[in-house]
């Protein structure tokens, strides 16, 4: 103590501040990471084999049936599905957030358990189920009524928006729970005090104030369900039609058409720019400022009778991304043909033992998965630190470059991103293709802007006086980092690592353009396995994978220097 | 039982010869290298390098047996296999190559048009086994020594005997065609199985692209490999398989799932996976020792028995009780045809089925 105020006494120009470089290289290396892909993307796309400039690419995507069919598709799954998430999400989110609806927990829970498991495992459990004559839920059917037609069919266009729907819904959830949680009762109070009926509250009030975050969150969900691969990639092709994603995959065939693929991504990227603007213009300036803040606590609902009616209502929902698809997964890991009910006697453990004795890129691949993982969160999680950091305390003069650096690339869909990245790795100066590290790199990117907004959120919090009064005592910017705003931001920081890791274990359509026989992980094991129909092997993968999945999650949050309190946070965040 | 043999070898060869010609024509003289023994020297030298990585387009169950099979003759070197479908392993070591990635040190592919490419492009190192030297058909190997032929199978159609009465089962190609079994079939894809390439190459020189337009309109449940059609056969998921591997269907049936091939009144398309050692090779030595050893009597009747393919070794039996290849009908195989054809069959195939 006595050491800090004698070196405060110091002229404070003496001491060179080391933060300033450190900084710059953070934008360098986010500018190679984003602005790289994209320019050879773009390049890609405006010229022909010879590089010579030309628009030819775009009239054959915009002439070509089979280019234009993928494309209204894609935008029918991602408005239903968006549409279908916020009239899931909403009324679940208002349930755990502002009723006294019994196992309010439990329901956060498994809505988080839906958000791990990554969307193309959920279409696997999902054909396991609704196959039209092989899956369980239509043997039953026909077992029950004795009818000849299947009940569902999962290979078809609504097949696909619904599993998709199932593994997008949690996204909108939390946004809206969220925004349910930190709401002042004060307003809704006032109204009420006023006269207002519960109805009227509501409609005047509570779903206003909830009307931003829903939108963000169909947004999101819209963003997402049109940029999925894996889903699209396992559901459509048997039922006979493309998506842009697996369009833009397809021309990935010998001989392989780069110049179409960066050409096609272009729309998508397009879109994805509009909507993010459009958001904006909707919105405008109202919207979350009386979100945070020291109000009072929310007014709770009281359901009375309708409490286990509600409950009710959220399990069936969740029947459909976890319920259901983990009893198939469970079901398939030990039967002898997927689709059989297993019983005792037919039991079997042969496809436990053939993926962890005989299937040889098992290891490898869940070797690669688990670094990448960890390295992707760890560095993810240090790298939107400091932005987040830099933009909440304006460190730099350019901060608003950094934060727009670091929210671009929701903009860009995971496949597009991989195209960018094999245009740019592919060739030198930098060939990083073959190697972890370009997984490394386009896993970065896709989790840099979810983990820059958290974190951007969490240092909002902190009032910077404090770091100001370290500071004026002598501290360095980086002492006063680490002894004053690192302990107050640890829940935040771990939550975020455990986001990013979750979004590796989850990512499909950047890895599918990007890996190599050594590079090779769990995902594209997966869908390498679910395209030549051995579905029980990636039953016990997928139940695998979860469970690394859950056991990283725990044991991450149970690590002293942390604390705890870290899962309930990531639920909320 | 020398005649039985002689007529299989007949059969083998009327269906291979051409194909097999095509492939193997070239330019220079043939000038294989020394065929190989597997000596104490070159184990020796395998062990040092510890594994090898093979591209292997067979059902993933069977090639990591014989992975497994590999890896216990030889304790010490182990096999890592990178399985996918043909095309897609073509695409795969094309992207590779074309970015420095030397992953690869053997391949077996089950589209014969590749070895074409690869020869062309000098990507193969050559490689002749005794086993190769004296009891292969010269139809069966490269005459650089570059590769050779370690199965043959067909690609079939056949039926859930669950869900179809086998007087009602479709007996042909042209059978698929009636209405009533729209929507009920399931078929692989040209554009990622090398199987199913060169099975809608012979289909469309036999019966013309009519077939497959008419096919089409079926409502076909179109997967992506060929060894999936006669997975989703024996769940019961269609009743009817337009195209996919027969092996499949055999070991499923062998299995006591309810699966019955058929072989087409037209012929059934014939199917030759050569396999060979890239140049490249991380692992040469290794990969030297496994061509060798995939290409003994051993085993290709080890081979032969449990996966229900057939092996052109003069020596190699097929196991009592199954279907023999020259009781079958079969349609010849022509490796140069496809590869003139094939981006024209991945362009108006995914016209036609639309994916």
């Amino acid at each position: 103590m006595t050491t800090i105020t004698i070196t405060a006494a110091e002229p404070k120009k003496s001491r060179f501040d080391f933060t300033r470089p450190v900084l710059w290289l953070f934008a360098a290396f986010m500018i190679v990471l984003i602005v790289l892909p994209m320019s050879w993307l773009a390049v890609f796309a405006f010229t022909d084999k010879a590089r010579s400039p030309t628009l030819q690419n775009f009239v054959t995507l915009f002439t070509d049936p089979a280019f234009l069919d993928p494309l209204l598709t894609t935008a029918i799954i991602a408005t239903t599905s968006a549409l279908i998430c916020c009239l899931v999400a909403a009324p679940i989110g208002w349930l755990v957030s502002r009723t006294d609806m019994p196992g309010r927990q439990t329901i956060r829970a498994l809505v988080t358990a839906s958000f791990v498991t990554p969307p193309f495992l959920g279409a696997v459990a999902w054909e396991l189920l609704a196959a039209p004559n092989s899956g369980l839920l239509n043997q039953l059917y026909r077992y029950l009524t004795g009818a000849e037609d299947p009940l569902f069919d999962i290979y078809s266009l609504t097949g696909l928006i619904f599993v998709i729907s199932c593994y997008t819904f949690p996204f909108v959830f939390v946004l809206v729970a969220n925004a349910l949680d930190n709401m002042p009762g004060e307003l809704e109070d006032a109204s009420a005090i006023l006269g207002g009926k519960a109805w009227t509250t509501a409609r005047r009030v509570t779903i206003p104030l909830a009307l931003p975050a829903l939108v963000a969150g169909a947004l999101i969900a819209f963003l997402q369900a049109m940029t999925l691969f894996g889903s699209p990639a396992i559901l459509a092709l048997p039922a006979g039609f493309h998506t842009m994603t697996t369009k833009i995959w397809s021309l990935f065939q010998y001989p392989p058409k780069l110049e179409l693929a960066a050409a096609a991504a272009v729309p998508l990227l397009v879109l994805t720019i509009l909507l993010l603007q459009g958001q904006k213009f909707l919105l405008g300036r109202r919207g979350f400022s009386v979100v945070g803040g020291k109000y009072g606590a929310p007014r709770q609902v009281e359901m009375k009778g309708w409490r286990w009616a509600a409950l009710a209502f959220c399990l069936i929902v969740l029947l459909n991304p976890v319920f259901l698809p983990y009893f198939a997964l469970l079901n398939a890991a030990f039967s002898p043909n997927a689709t059989t009910l297993v019983t005792p006697s037919t039991a079997t453990l042969h496809n436990i033992v053939f993926v962890f004795t005989e299937l040889s890129s098992t290891q490898l691949a869940l070797k690669n998965t688990v670094i990448l993982g960890a390295s992707t969160a760890t560095i993810g999680t240090l790298l939107a630190l400091v932005v987040a950091y830099v933009t909440t305390r304006r460190v730099i003069a350019s901060h608003r470059i950094l934060g727009f650096l670091a929210t671009a690339p929701v903009a860009v869909p995971g496949i597009v991103l991989g195209v960018g990245l094999f245009l740019s790795y592919t060739r030198p100066p930098f060939v990083l293709y073959g190697t972890l590290w370009i997984l490394l790199l386009a896993f970065l990117t896709i989790n840099l802007p979810s983990a820059y907004q958290q974190l951007q959120a969490a240092f909002a919090t902190i009032h910077p006086e404090l770091e100001d009064a370290s500071r004026i005592l002598g501290a360095t910017r980086l002492q006063s980092l680490w002894q004053i705003t690192a302990p107050l931001l640890r829940t935040g920081v771990i939550a975020t690592w455990c986001f990013i890791f979750i979004g590796v274990m989850r990512e499909l359509s950047a890895a599918i353009v990007l890996f190599t026989s050594q590079t090779k992980v769990l995902s594209v094991l997966i869908y390498d396995l679910n395209e030549s129909g051995d579905l029980a092997a990636i039953s016990v993968l997928g139940i695998a994978m979860l469970m690394i999945t859950f056991a990283v999650v725990l044991a991450v949050n149970r690590i002293p220097v942390f604390g705890g309190g870290a899962a309930a946070r990531l639920r909320n965040s | 039982m020398k005649g039985r043999k002689l007529s299989r070898r007949d059969v083998l060869q009327g269906a291979a010869t051409l194909a097999a010609g095509a492939v193997f024509a070239s330019p220079v003289r043939a000038q294989a290298p020394e065929p190989v023994a597997i000596t104490p020297s070159l184990v020796e030298a395998a062990k040092k390098e510890g594994k090898l990585i093979l591209y292997s387009s067979m059902d993933l169950p069977v090639g990591e047996k014989l992975g497994k099979a590999f890896e216990a003759a030889y304790p010490g070197v182990g096999v890592q296999i990178e399985r996918s479908g043909s095309e897609r392993l073509f695409q795969r070591i094309d992207q590779e190559f074309g970015s420095g990635i030397r992953a690869a040190d053997v391949i077996n592919t089950s589209d014969a048009s590749h070895i074409i490419t690869w020869k062309r492009n000098k990507w193969l190192a050559p490689f002749v086994s005794e086993d190769m030297a004296r009891h292969f058909l010269p139809a069966y190997r490269d005459p650089d020594g570059m590769s050779a032929t370690s199965r043959i199978y067909l690609s079939s159609i056949a039926y859930n005997t669950n869900l179809v009465k086998p007087e009602d089962a479709p007996k042909s190609f042209s059978d698929l065609l009636d209405p009533k079994w729209s929507g009920k079939m399931v078929k692989g894809h040209p554009a990622y199985s090398g199987t199913i390439m060169t099975a809608t190459f012979q289909l469309v020189r036999e019966l013309g692209w009519e077939y497959m337009e008419k096919l089409s309109k079926q409502r076909v449940m179109q997967v992506q490999s060929s060894t999936d059609p006669p997975k989703k056969l024996s769940l019961g998921e269609r009743a009817v398989m337009a195209d996919g591997n027969e092996y499949g269907v055999v070991l499923l049936k062998e299995a006591g799932q309810p699966v019955e091939p058929i072989y087409p009144t037209e012929g059934a398309p014939t199917i030759s996976g050569p396999t060979a050692i890239f140049a490249s090779a991380p692992h040469p030595n290794a990969a030297r020792l496994f061509q060798a050893w995939l290409h003994t009597r051993e085993t290709q009747q080890f081979f032969t028995d449990f996966t229900a393919q057939h092996s052109v070794h003069a020596q190699v039996q097929s196991k009592p009780g199954r279907r023999k290849i020259s009781d079958i009908k079969l349609m010849k195989e022509d490796a140069e045809g496809v590869e003139k054809m094939a981006e024209e069959i991945k362009t108006r195939y995914a016209r036609l089925f639309r994916v």
